[in-house]
């Protein structure tokens, strides 16, 4: 029997576990986006939505503990990942080309490890906008609670914030399209037929992200949400 | 294309005196390659003429020449094997190129392939895979009965699909991160599917990852060049069946 640790840290046991943070962190983006929803809405269902959230208390801790832990361990292999394969080939090619046949090697697949760190950073920044930003307050039938809806729209005033998340954004859906579908591969839950269905699914999931998310902060700096 | 015409190449090919020793990209001008020949007898022709000029011929590994063997290799303009899709460097044609072409030629790159001599590299990681679990303990001595274990035809068609690589090493030159998954999910996957060496299953899976990622070689990130640049058209599908098989074994 080999012990717990080296196979968590093999080179399948990393896949395995990339491709399930990978999944979780999908869940959480897919659910973040449907929480943005409620902004198209209106101040007061996005508000109460908020509100919903932080009355969880306890369990909103444990989910974000968990959520962070993760986020950290989806970072961890995937930098270690990269630097391996830095090790792997010491000598480089002194001219590159791609394989005429079969291959899922794109733009998002070689730069995983970019539109990973660029989202690390990304998260941080924004967590410090909005979840430790200004906390103003508003009244929702007689009852005090957080003006988030109010920060959302001065933050998305400014056209670098903005542009900069649209950007982002963009970001996001390279790493999905890629990210998606070799969850499924690295989980060895994939045959050739599951393979072409995976990958579409991939594709259009990680536009329709992409799409969702970047289209709320244009609406606020267009003027289209007030 | 005129197939019977002759071709001026620019060859830009990898000189590298020894394992320790800095190498560099050398160029030679080869005039009246006929489009009949193969790549290695373009190679062949352009030793002659070195040999002639007293300078010391280019190292290529080579054998059957036939596309069975897996010796050959080189990485032909950035791509193992060439362009040429699932065909082996010996089995690629002069005809693929056109008259005035510039050809760079490398050997495999792979910390865990290190170079002999010019374009040969040292394979020997892939038989420590190997050994490390490649194989079934049965009985040798007299041959056994062709049909004393029976194999669905469906399992034995996808045995032999996994089976149908030769080792060439091509797959770990392709990878965008130097990964050996695909030699040795071959191998595993071909196993999974046959009665033999089920007695290994668990230990083989263990074992050959194992050892494949103590040789040096780097981690999977599903580019899927591997089965790209394959010469036997190898499906990453068997690294799916590898990382399965993986999980059953270690967490049973
Ligand atoms: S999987 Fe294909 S490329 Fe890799 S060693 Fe086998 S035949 Fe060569
Ligand atoms: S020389 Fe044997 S496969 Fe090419």
């Amino acid at each position: 029997m080999l012990p717990f640790s080296s196979i968590l840290w093999s080179s399948v046991g990393k896949k395995i576990l990339t491709g399930i943070t990978g999944i979780l962190l999908t869940l959480f983006v897919i659910g973040h986006m449907a929480g943005n929803i409620s902004l198209f809405i209106g101040s007061v269902a996005f508000n109460s939505y908020t509100k919903k959230l932080e009355s969880l208390g306890l369990l909103l801790y444990v989910i974000e503990i968990g959520l962070v832990s993760v986020f950290v361990i989806h970072a961890i292999i995937g930098i270690s990942i990269y630097l391996k394969k830095r090790e792997a080939r010491p000598e480089p090619y002194m001219k590159s080309g791609d394989a005429t046949g079969n291959s899922q090697k794109t733009v998002s697949s070689e730069t995983m490890i970019w539109t990973g760190l660029i989202m690390l950073v990304f998260t941080v920044l924004h967590l410090i906008t909005f979840k430790y930003g200004p906390h103003y307050t508003t009244f929702i039938d007689g009852e005090e609670m957080r003006d988030l809806h109010r920060l959302v729209i001065e933050v998305f005033q400014r056209p670098s914030y903005t542009f900069g998340y649209v950007i982002v954004m963009i970001l996001l859906g390279f790493h999905l399209r890629h990210g998606f579908w070799s969850a499924f591969q690295s989980l060895g839950l994939t045959n050739p037929r599951m393979k072409t269905i995976v990958y579409g699914l991939g594709i259009f999931l990680s536009f329709l992200l992409a799409i969702g998310f970047l289209s709320m902060p244009l609406c606020i700096y267009f003027g289209l949400i007030k | 294309m005129d197939t019977n015409s002759k071709l001026t190449l620019n060859l830009k090919v990898w000189r590298q005196k020894n394992g320790s020793a800095k190498g560099k990209l050398a160029d030679y001008k080869l005039t009246d390659v006929s489009t009949h020949m193969s790549f290695l007898e373009m190679l062949d022709v352009l030793n002659e003429q070195l040999i002639k000029q007293g300078e010391d011929p280019v190292e290529f590994d080579n054998d059957c020449r036939e596309g069975i063997c897996g010796m050959c290799s080189l990485v032909i303009n950035g791509v193992a094997h060439g362009q040429e899709s699932s065909t082996a460097t010996c089995q690629l044609h002069m005809r693929k190129f056109n008259d005035g072409d510039t050809i760079t030629i490398e050997p495999w790159r792979s910390k865990a392939f290190p170079v002999i001599k010019d374009l040969v590299v040292d394979r020997t990681a892939f038989d420590q895979i190997i050994s490390a679990g490649g194989y079934t303990s049965c009985r040798v001595g007299s041959a056994a009965d062709a049909n004393s274990l029976l194999i669905p035809k469906d399992m034995a068609e996808k045995a032999m699909d996994a089976a149908a690589c030769i080792g060439c090493g091509a797959c770990v030159a392709a990878c965008p991160n130097g990964s050996a998954s695909l030699f040795v999910a071959a191998k595993i996957a071909q196993f999974s599917y046959l009665p033999q060496g089920k007695a290994e299953r668990k230990k083989r899976v263990l074992n050959m990852v194992g050892k494949m990622d103590d040789l040096g070689f780097g981690d999977c990130s599903n580019h899927g060049e591997c089965e790209a640049a394959c010469p036997k058209e190898i499906s990453i599908t068997h690294i799916a069946i590898m990382r399965k098989e993986y999980v059953k074994a270690a967490f049973s």
